[in-house]
């Protein structure tokens, strides 16, 4: 293989050098001409990262399509105006906010779980632990991003919310509170992992100049430290809310199928995305308008998301220009 | 000791073990999530279960064919994405190096990176399965699978690519390699340890997805193996998500021996990955 890629010429060219009489060959500017095989490598090569390009415009195409026939059929007032969600029934209401709530709902609450974790861990990683405890303790975390999160949802239905049913009484077997809480301890991870990258970005001559001044550790971490890397911190959980809002599983197993407007974190609630998991398990023909509605919350959903990770992207660069 | 001094040594150890309370609550939960899997696992747990198929009665179904169809759908998945995502990171890395193509292309990936996976769902349902006419197949899944996992490649590859030295490109260059033979002889060869890391990566990532199979379409009630890449397929967390949606308790107990084997799968993969790239830290400290 290596041979039959070494062309001629690059195998003749130090050999023709070595045959020389002695004296300095004359320095040649032009270079040879790339041979064929060379330039069909480097097309191969930028059409494999053009690919991802081609992924973002075909996101962009179907969602597009699919949503534009939707509006075709119906309003995009009714969409954003109406609250019940109803397109399987006889009487079809389309009013998004019963789906948007259901998804604001549980990352409220799995954001209220996983912020101050996360960031608590993270401050303990990079600042307090030893460094024989950070050894064993970051694997640890990370073993806990890798659980599916099909796992996390069966833990959540199966475990979670009996256990909260214990304290609340009239909790619900799929509740808004279960889903969300387990949702938090899996975005921990994320949370921990970035914040501890923007805490580290932080200049040390800062810490030094605190402890110099004879702050105290906490008052270091607190006065110092963290509002240096706010703006990292920042990055951090915006990303996580939008790890939040599309994640699937959790909530398609443990929040319910019914979807209401509603903050009540104890009633069965409906994510946009549990709905779309909802649609394809059914058998909803395809091109009909009840399939496209998963499209258009897709979309939705896409541009949530979106909006999160640009934002974010911003922040995350701000903290870099301070490191 | 001054009393100020004492009460800030104070504050400070609290607030340290705060801190260590919240980082061990989450891995605690892990644990105790994990032995509630295996006890409701355990009498599920036998051989007729690997080996059967989908059942309607719980103590008769068997996970064969979610296990089949996830080994499919990884094989296919990883040989799909893997030479895709290495040739991605290699003109990122070595290629374009800053060129307008090639900076679009990196804030393009990061911004897949946080597409939500259902998303990916609605892709494949649309341009594999319906457009390209790939029905609801083996293939289809694993192509929509590819996709997703891309970015995990892409951005590992280039991570491994970064650590082989400058010195040794410029060595070969000045030998006269083309910017290719560089590539394949002398900067691909060092960057092995990190690039598999990034597909076994991968392949954890994709074997526990649902939510994209299940937009896609696989089925969750199967009898058969899939006898080729066009065949309707089921998938190991496909299967674990059809026992979870039933009522009846016994299911629960599939449903937990399903996430065992999953996990099992999962935790090989990990202990591999970390392997790797203990010994990859290894090998460049002994470089340097």
């Amino acid at each position: 293989m290596s041979e039959t890629t070494l062309s001629p010429a690059a195998v003749a060219e130090p050999a023709a050098g070595a045959a020389g009489t002695g004296r300095k060959p004359a320095p040649r500017r032009a270079v040879r001409a790339t041979p064929l095989g060379e330039r069909f490598v480097a097309a191969f090569l930028f059409a494999c990262g053009a690919l991802s390009i081609f992924t973002t415009l075909g996101i962009l195409g179907v969602l597009g399509y699919e949503t534009a026939a939707f509006f075709s059929e119906v309003s995009i007032v009714d969409f954003l105006g109406d609250t019940e969600w109803t397109p399987l029934f006889a009487e079809k209401r389309f009013g998004i906010w019963a789906l948007v709530s259901g998804t604001v709902l549980t990352s409220l609450i799995a954001m209220a779980v996983a912020l101050p974790f996360g960031l608590l861990s993270a401050v303990y990683l990079s600042e307090l632990a030893p460094s024989r405890a950070r050894r064993i303790l970051k694997p640890l975390m990370e073993l806990l991003a890798g659980v599916p999160t099909i796992v996390y949802g069966f833990f959540a239905l199966t475990v979670v919310t009996p256990l909260l049913q214990a304290v609340i009484p009239d909790l619900a077997g799929f509740n808004a509170l279960g889903a969300g809480i387990v949702m938090g301890v899996m975005i921990i991870p994320m949370i921990a992992s970035l914040s501890e990258d923007a805490i580290h970005a932080v200049p040390r001559a800062l810490r030094e100049a605190a402890w110099g001044l004879g702050a105290s550790s906490l008052s270091t971490i607190f006065g110092v430290v963290l509002p240096a890397a706010r703006s990292g911190i920042a990055a951090a959980t915006t990303l996580a809310i939008s790890r939040a809002i599309g994640e699937t599983m959790i909530v398609a197993i443990a929040a319910g199928q019914q979807p209401r407007f509603t903050f009540d974190p104890r009633v069965p609630v409906e994510t946009m995305t549990a709905y779309i998991v909802q649609i394809s398990m059914g058998d909803v023909p395809t091109g009909t308008l009840e399939f496209r509605t998963i499209f258009a919350v897709g979309a939705a959903l896409f541009l949530l998301t979106f909006v999160m990770n640009v934002f974010a992207q911003r922040l995350a660069r701000k903290y870099r220009r301070l490191g | 000791m001054h009393p100020e001094t004492r009460t800030r040594r104070r504050n400070e150890r609290l607030f340290r073990l705060l801190c260590l309370g919240c980082l061990l609550l989450p891995l605690l939960m892990l644990a105790w999530l994990l032995g509630d899997l295996v006890i409701k696992a355990l009498p599920r747990l036998h051989m007729d279960f690997l080996s059967g198929f989908p059942s309607r009665r719980a103590a008769e179904a068997g996970i064969l064919p979610g296990m089949v169809g996830s080994l499919y759908l990884i094989l296919l998945t990883i040989s799909l994405a893997m030479p895709v995502g290495v040739g991605a990171a290699i003109y990122l890395e070595e290629f374009g190096r800053r060129s307008r193509a090639a900076q679009l292309i990196e804030v393009n990936i990061a911004n897949l990176a946080g597409v939500p996976s259902i998303i990916y769902g609605l892709l494949g349902l649309e341009i594999f399965v319906r457009v390209l006419g790939l029905g609801r197949s083996l293939l289809a899944g694993a192509a929509t699978l590819a996709l997703l996992v891309l970015p995990v490649i892409i951005m590992a590859t280039r991570e491994a690519l970064r650590t082989v030295p400058d010195s040794l490109r410029e060595a070969a260059v000045g030998l006269g390699a083309t910017p290719w033979q560089v590539v394949r002889q002398v900067v691909l060869p060092q960057a092995v340890p990190g690039i598999m890391t990034g597909c076994i990566l991968a392949v954890s990532r994709a074997i526990g997805e649902t939510a994209p199979l299940v937009v896609i379409g696989a089925l969750t009630f199967i009898t058969f193996l899939p006898d080729g890449v066009l065949a309707p397929f089921t998938a190991l967390p496909i299967q674990i998500f059809n026992w979870i949606s039933r009522p009846q308790a016994a299911f629960a107990h599939n449903a937990a021996a399903g996430i065992v084997v999953l996990m099992g799968t999962l935790l090989l993969l990990n202990a591999t990955a970390i392997y790797l790239r203990e010994r990859m830290e290894r090998m460049q400290k002994g470089a340097h």
